[in-house]
């Protein structure tokens, strides 16, 4: 079987682990200590901002523009609001600075 | 009419009454189980393969994920890593709707579990709380259609996607970080959210400069969540619920 393959079934048993586990482990606690709970609810900004951050610094002008767009809309608009803003910014300034 | 007909009836009416909401919802990620589709492809997959990983995943965020590594050339284990790190919320989803589902048969529960997205958990997390039983034909008719819709969207991005000529002129290699920011933005509310965000930012940029790919991602991941632990909890507004 190719890597590729393995990847995705082992990422989806990930997957499925976290949408069963919290159900299987974290109920069997009476409480969650504060500083975990913290921590748990700091994950996915965590995780997501190393996905953008190095890119953003690695980028230029066009790039910049868009996810600054994109982080003004997405103060007002939902997120496929601000995500086609941004795309659109991306798309036009590209035109200009390639 | 007899007891199980009448139950039967009741069932159907309450799938369709799921389906109904799960319109926007299907609306909503089309654009991005194709975009997954597309991108997937640009970086390396097949559209079979495409379609495997939002058959079997079935987490966009995650799946975005796992792309972009993928095609940075890191390491398989990392990938995996990062797909649990990045559905690692579903664990408070399910903990928090286990208590709603708890009466359904074993087998149900677990289809339930497979399809615990972020709108399928809020959606329920409001029915349950306006005091209204959360049924299984309920809770499949709001989740299958999503299910379908993003499974075949995907295979419909990834044979589209190959047909794209300049990529690049499209943005496309770019979307995923807008992407991106986008879902940190709609975390904002949370408590210690910009410290956590400067914090994972920073660790990830020196991280990235100095250790390199992919270690940026782990590394910046666990500042920020470390500094959400280190700081008094009466900062990480936690302490009033328990």
């Amino acid at each position: 079987m190719s890597t590729t393959l393995w990847i995705i079934i082992a990422g989806a048993i990930a997957t499925y682990l976290t949408r069963v586990g919290g159900h299987l482990v974290i109920s069997r606690f009476e409480n969650i200590h504060p500083r975990v709970e913290a921590g748990l609810n700091a994950v996915p900004a965590a995780v997501l901002t190393t996905l953008v951050a190095p890119a953003a610094l690695g980028a230029g002008p066009a790039e910049w523009a868009a996810l600054i767009v994109a982080a003004l809309v997405s103060l007002r608009g939902g997120l496929m609001t601000m995500f086609l803003a941004g795309a659109a910014v991306l798309i036009l300034a590209r035109q200009f600075v390639g | 009419m007899s007891a199980e007909a009448i139950s039967e009836n009741r069932a159907k009416s309450d799938f369709w009454q799921g389906v109904r909401l799960s319109v926007p919802i299907v609306v909503a990620s089309a654009p991005f189980a194709l975009l997954f589709g597309t991108i997937a492809v640009d970086n390396g997959f097949s559209v079979l393969e495409a379609f495997l990983m939002s058959a079997m995943v079935f987490g966009g965020a995650s799946q975005m994920v796992g792309i972009e590594l993928f095609g940075q050339h890191v390491a398989p284990w990392l990938i995996v890593l990062s797909i649990f790190a990045v559905n690692f919320r579903h664990v408070l989803y399910s903990a928090g709707i286990g208590r709603r589902i708890a009466h359904w048969p074993l087998v149900q529960q677990a289809i339930g579990y497979f399809v615990l997205t972020d709108p399928q958990f809020a959606m329920a997390e409001r029915k349950a709380e306006a005091g209204e039983t959360v049924g299984f034909a309920w809770y499949m008719g709001l989740g299958l259609p999503v299910y379908v819709f993003w499974v075949v969207e995907s295979a419909l991005g990834a044979v589209f996607g190959k047909l794209i000529p300049d990529t690049h002129a499209l943005g496309i290699d770019f979307l995923l970080p807008i992407y991106f920011l986008g879902l940190v933005m709609g975390f904002r509310k949370r408590p210690l959210w910009l410290p956590v965000v400067v914090a994972s930012a920073a660790a990830s940029i020196i991280a990235y400069k100095t250790v390199g790919s992919p270690w940026h991602v782990s590394i910046g991941a666990v500042a920020g969540v470390l500094l959400a632990v280190i700081l008094p909890p009466h900062h990480s507004g936690v302490e009033t619920r328990r």
